[in-house]
C-alpha cells in the first residue's frame, strides 16, 4: 500500500455520523516514513536497524536514545529508537499528515514523540487529519509511545490509525486525548483505530471527543482526558491476562485474541498516565516499565 | 418495510421471551458509580448508549439481516470477528453472546428456520437479532430499528426499578430519542452495505469499565 | 441447528421439577434435603433463580450436597416471576445445558426466586412442581389459596417444628391446605422430622418414576381449572381427601 492509497476521507462511522471533508485541501500535506529491519553483522550479531527514515516538514523523524523507562524494551537486545517531532502547534484545520511505520521481520522499534500534539482550528473551519499506517511483521515488535493529542477549542480533527500485525508480532500502542487546554472548551476529534492481526480484526474502535454523545455518562462523561494502551503479545494465545478494574475510571480488558486494552478516563493527563501505568503494572513483566 | 409492521412490533416488544428483561445495559453499574442519578443524567446516558453501543448493534444487525440468504455461514463468521473487535470488555462479549443464544433459542421455537443454523450456536446478540429479523421476512432497516430500540428501551425499563423515576418520564425520554434512533438506523443500513471495517465502531469507555465493575459485584439486581 | 439447541425427547430427558413459594419458606433447604438423600440413587442437577446474583447457588454449593458444577444460577433481573412463567428462555437453556453436560440426568430441580403466592412455573419449563409454604408465614396462608397452593403437584408446609413457637396449629393448617387443594397431596415437613423427610424423598422417587414411564401428565397450576391427577402409591403418603380420578 502506498501513501496515496490512504484515504483521507472522514471515517464512515464516526460517532457523530461524520462530516464530509471539504474537497479543496487548503492546508499543508506532509508525509513521513520509518522502516526497520533485522541485520546480522559479520560476527553473527543481530540488531534492529532503521532502513528508511523519511521526513517532510513539519514531520521530522530522528534517531534517538531511550528517554524514560519503556514497556517491554528492556527485554530486547538490540532495538531501534526513533522519535517524531511534528513541529510547534498543529496540525491546523485543513492539514493532512501521514505517518507510515514498517517494522520488518524480527526487528524491534521504539517510536516516541518529542511533544504533545496541539490541534488547532483552520482559518475556514476545515477538518484536519492525521493518518498513521503501521505494519509489524512476524517476530517484530513496535513500542509506540506518542504524546497526548490536545483538542484546542474549535479544532476539527480525524485521527486515523490502521495497524496490520502479522501473526507473532508484538505491539504496544498508547493513545491519549485531552479535551482542550487547561480550562478550555474542547474541540472535536474523532479517533479511528483499526488493528488487524494475521488478517483478522483484533481491535476496532472509534472514540470521539467534542462529538455528539461523547460527554454522556455512557461514554466519557465529564472527564477531561481519555486514553488507552493496546498491547498485543503472542504469548497470550495460551495464557491471556484476566480482566480487572483499575483505580479510578479505568480497566484492564483482555480482547478476543492475544491482546489486552487498558482503557482509562481521567480528570487530567497526569491522572490518565497514572491509570495506564497501573494497568501495565497489573500486567507485570515484560510490559510493566517499572517506576 | 411497512408491509411487515406486525412482525416488526412482535420482535421489538420487550415481552418477546428471550431473556432481555434481566439486563440493564450497563445502567445499574453506572448508577452505582454515581454517574446517573436523575432524569437528565439518564437521558444523557441513553443518548450516549444509542450513539455508541446502539449504533454498533444496529450496523451489525442490519448486516446480519442481509447475510441470512447467503448459502453458508462464512460472512457470519466474519461479522462475528468484527463485532468481537468492537467489544473490548470481556464481560460485554459474554453478555452479548448469552443474549444472542437466548434469542436464537426463542426464535428457533417461535419461527423455526433451517437458515438460522448458519448463525452459529452463540452469536453476538445483534447478529442473532439480524438473522431473526430476516427469518421474519423483515429487512435491514427493521433490524437496525429493533437493535436501536433495545439499546435504550432495556436500560429505560431498568431505570424505573433502579432510580426513583416514574415510567412516564422514562418513556418521555425514549420518545425524545426517537428522531436520533431513526437517523442512526439510516446510517446503520448504509454502513451495512459497505466494507466490514467501516461498520459502526463507536466506543464507550465508561460502559466498558462499568461492565467489568458489574461482573464482579456480588449484589446486583440485573445481570448486566 | 446444533445439538445444544434441541432438547432431548420427552421420555428420555430428565424430570424437570420446579420448587416455588414465597421468600424464605425453605425452597433451597428442601432442595438440599432432596440432594442429600437422593444423590446416591438419582443423578441430580439444580438450577437456582436469584434476585441478587447467585446467593442460593452459593448456599447449595456450600452445603456440599452435590458437586458444585451441577448447581447453576440464573440471574432474573429482579423478575423471578417472569423467569419461570412469561419468559422462560434463560431457565430453559440452563436446564438444557445441565442435561447435556451431565447426561443422563434423572432430575433437574429448578428453584424459583422467592416471590408471591401467585408465581408458578410455566409448563414449558417444568414437568412437575412443588409449592413451599412455611408455618411461620401464618396458619391462614394455606386457606388463602392461589394457583400454587391449590394446584402444584405437591404442596409442602415447611418448618412444622416451629409451629408451637409461632402459635400455629400445624394439623389445622395441613387440613386447610388439603381442603384448598381438593385432596391433592400436602406434606408437613421439617428437617428435624426424619419421617417427613423420608416422605418427601418418597414423593420425588414416585414422580420421577411416573415421568420416566410416561405416566406423568404435566399440569399447569396457573391458568387451568382445578385438576387433580395423583394416583397410586403417592396417595398413601399424604393427607388426601376424596379424589377425583
Ligand atoms: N426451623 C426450621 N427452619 C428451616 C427449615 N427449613 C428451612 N429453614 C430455615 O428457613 C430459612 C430460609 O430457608 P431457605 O431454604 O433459604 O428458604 P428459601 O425459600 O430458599 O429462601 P429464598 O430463596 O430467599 O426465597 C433458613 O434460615 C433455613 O435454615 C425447617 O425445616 N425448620
Ligand atoms: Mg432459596
Amino acid at each position: 500500500m502506498t501513501v496515496d492509497e490512504i484515504s483521507v476521507g472522514s471515517p464512515a462511522a464516526s460517532a457523530d455520523g461524520g462530516r464530509p471533508v471539504p474537497q479543496q485541501v487548503s492546508g499543508m500535506r506532509a508525509q513521513a516514513r520509518v522502516a526497520t529491519e533485522l541485520r546480522t553483522s559479520p560476527g553473527g550479531r543481530q540488531r534492529s536497524c532503521v532502513s528508511t527514515l523519511r521526513s517532510q516538514a513539519p514531520l521530522a523523524l530522528r534517531l534517538t536514545r531511550a528517554k524514560a523507562r519503556e514497556p517491554w524494551a528492556a527485554h530486547a537486545a538490540d532495538i531501534a529508537r526513533v522519535s517524531l517531532a511534528a513541529g510547534a502547534g498543529g496540525p491546523v484545520g485543513g492539514d493532512q499528515l501521514i505517518l507510515r511505520v514498517e517494522v520488518g521481520p524480527g526487528s524491534s522499534l521504539v517510536l516516541s514523540e518529542i511533544s504533545p500534539t496541539l490541534l488547532l482550528p483552520g482559518p475556514r473551519g476545515e477538518r484536519s487529519a492525521t493518518h498513521v499506517r503501521i505494519q509489524v511483521a512476524a517476530g517484530a515488535t513496535l513500542i509506540w509511545l506518542p504524546e497526548p493529542i490536545i483538542a484546542a477549542r474549535g479544532c476539527d480533527h480525524v485521527h486515523n490509525v490502521v495497524v496490520d500485525l502479522d501473526e507473532g508480532a508484538r505491539l504496544f500502542m498508547r493513545e491519549e486525548l485531552l479535551l482542550g487546554r487547561h480550562g478550555e472548551e474542547t474541540g472535536r476529534v474523532t479517533q479511528r483505530v483499526s488493528v488487524r492481526h494475521g488478517g483478522r480484526p483484533l481491535y476496532r474502535q472509534d472514540i470521539g471527543i467534542g462529538t455528539a454523545g461523547a460527554d454522556t455518562p455512557a461514554v466519557i462523561g465529564h472527564h477531561r482526558a481519555v486514553g488507552s494502551a493496546l498491547i498485543v503479545d503472542p504469548s497470550w494465545l495460551s495464557d491471556p491476562p484476566s480482566a480487572r478494574a483499575l483505580p479510578g475510571d479505568a480497566a484492564l480488558l483482555p480482547l478476543s485474541g492475544p491482546a489486552a486494552l487498558i482503557t482509562a478516563s481521567a480528570g487530567d493527563n497526569l491522572e490518565l498516565r497514572a491509570q495506564l501505568h497501573a494497568g501495565l503494572t497489573a500486567l507485570g513483566p515484560p510490559w510493566d516499565p517499572g517506576r | 418495510m411497512v408491509d411487515h409492521g406486525a412482525a416488526l412490533l412482535l420482535l421489538a416488544d420487550g415481552r418477546f421471551p428471550a431473556g432481555g428483561y434481566a439486563h440493564s445495559g450497563g445502567l445499574e453499574p453506572t448508577i452505582a458509580a454515581g454517574r446517573v442519578h436523575d432524569l437528565a443524567t439518564l437521558e444523557a446516558f441513553l443518548q450516549g448508549r444509542a450513539l455508541t453501543a446502539g449504533a454498533v448493534a444496529a450496523g451489525f444487525a442490519a448486516a446480519a439481516c442481509g447475510t441470512l440468504s447467503d448459502e453458508d455461514g462464512k460472512r457470519f463468521i466474519a461479522l462475528d470477528a468484527e463485532l468481537d473487535a468492537r467489544m473490548p470488555s470481556p464481560a460485554q462479549r459474554t453478555t452479548s453472546r448469552q443474549l444472542g443464544r437466548q434469542l436464537l433459542r426463542a426464535v428457533g421455537a417461535i419461527r423455526p428456520d433451517p437458515r438460522l443454523e448458519h448463525v452459529g450456536a452463540r452469536p453476538h446478540q445483534p447478529i442473532g437479532l439480524g438473522a431473526a429479523v430476516a427469518v421474519f421476512g423483515l429487512g435491514r432497516r427493521d433490524a437496525a430499528w429493533v437493535a436501536l430500540h433495545e439499546s435504550v428501551a432495556g436500560p429505560a425499563a431498568a431505570a424505573v426499578r433502579l432510580l426513583s423515576l416514574d415510567p412516564f418520564s422514562t418513556h418521555a425520554a425514549l420518545a425524545r430519542l426517537g428522531p436520533l434512533l431513526d437517523e442512526l438506523a439510516g446510517s446503520a443500513v448504509a454502513a451495512s452495505h459497505g466494507e466490514l471495517d467501516d461498520l459502526p465502531a463507536g466506543g464507550a469507555p465508561l460502559l466498558d469499565i462499568a461492565a467489568e465493575d458489574h461482573a464482579v459485584r456480588h449484589t446486583r439486581l440485573f445481570a448486566s | 441447528m446444533s445439538n445444544e439447541q434441541s432438547p432431548a425427547p420427552a421420555q428420555r430427558r430428565a424430570l424437570r421439577l420446579g420448587v416455588a413459594g414465597p421468600v424464605g419458606t425453605g425452597k433451597s433447604s428442601l432442595i438440599a434435603t432432596v440432594c442429600r438423600n437422593l444423590a446416591d440413587e438419582l443423578s441430580l442437577g439444580v438450577i437456582t433463580n436469584d434476585i441478587y446474583t447467585d446467593e442460593d447457588a452459593r448456599f447449595l454449593r456450600s452445603a456440599g450436597v452435590l458437586p458444585g458444577e451441577r448447581i447453576r444460577a440464573v440471574e432474573t433481573g429482579a423478575c423471578p416471576h417472569t423467569a419461570i412463567r412469561d419468559d422462560i428462555t434463560m431457565n430453559l437453556l440452563a436446564v438444557e445445558d445441565l442435561e447435556r453436560d451431565f447426561a443422563p440426568l434423572d432430575v433437574v430441580l429448578v428453584e424459583s426466586g422467592g416471590d408471591n403466592l401467585t408465581a408458578t412455573f410455566s409448563p414449558g419449563l417444568v414437568d412437575a412442581q412443588i409449592f413451599v409454604l412455611d408455618v411461620a408465614g401464618g396458619g391462614d396462608v394455606a386457606r388463602k389459596g392461589g394457583p400454587g397452593i391449590a394446584r402444584a403437584d405437591l404442596l409442602v408446609i415447611n418448618k412444622t417444628d416451629l409451629g408451637p413457637h409461632v402459635d400455629v396449629d400445624v394439623g389445622r393448617m395441613v387440613a386447610d391446605a388439603a381442603t384448598a387443594r381438593n385432596g391433592a397431596p400436602v406434606l408437613a415437613l421439617s428437617r428435624k422430622d426424619e419421617d417427613s423427610v423420608e416422605k418427601l424423598c418418597a414423593w420425588v422417587r414416585w414422580i420421577n418414576r411416573e415421568h420416566r414411564h410416561g405416566r406423568h401428565l404435566p399440569t399447569d397450576p396457573g391458568p387451568m381449572a382445578p385438576h387433580f391427577h395423583a394416583s397410586g402409591e403417592a396417595d398413601e403418603l399424604f393427607h388426601t381427601h376424596d379424589e377425583t380420578r
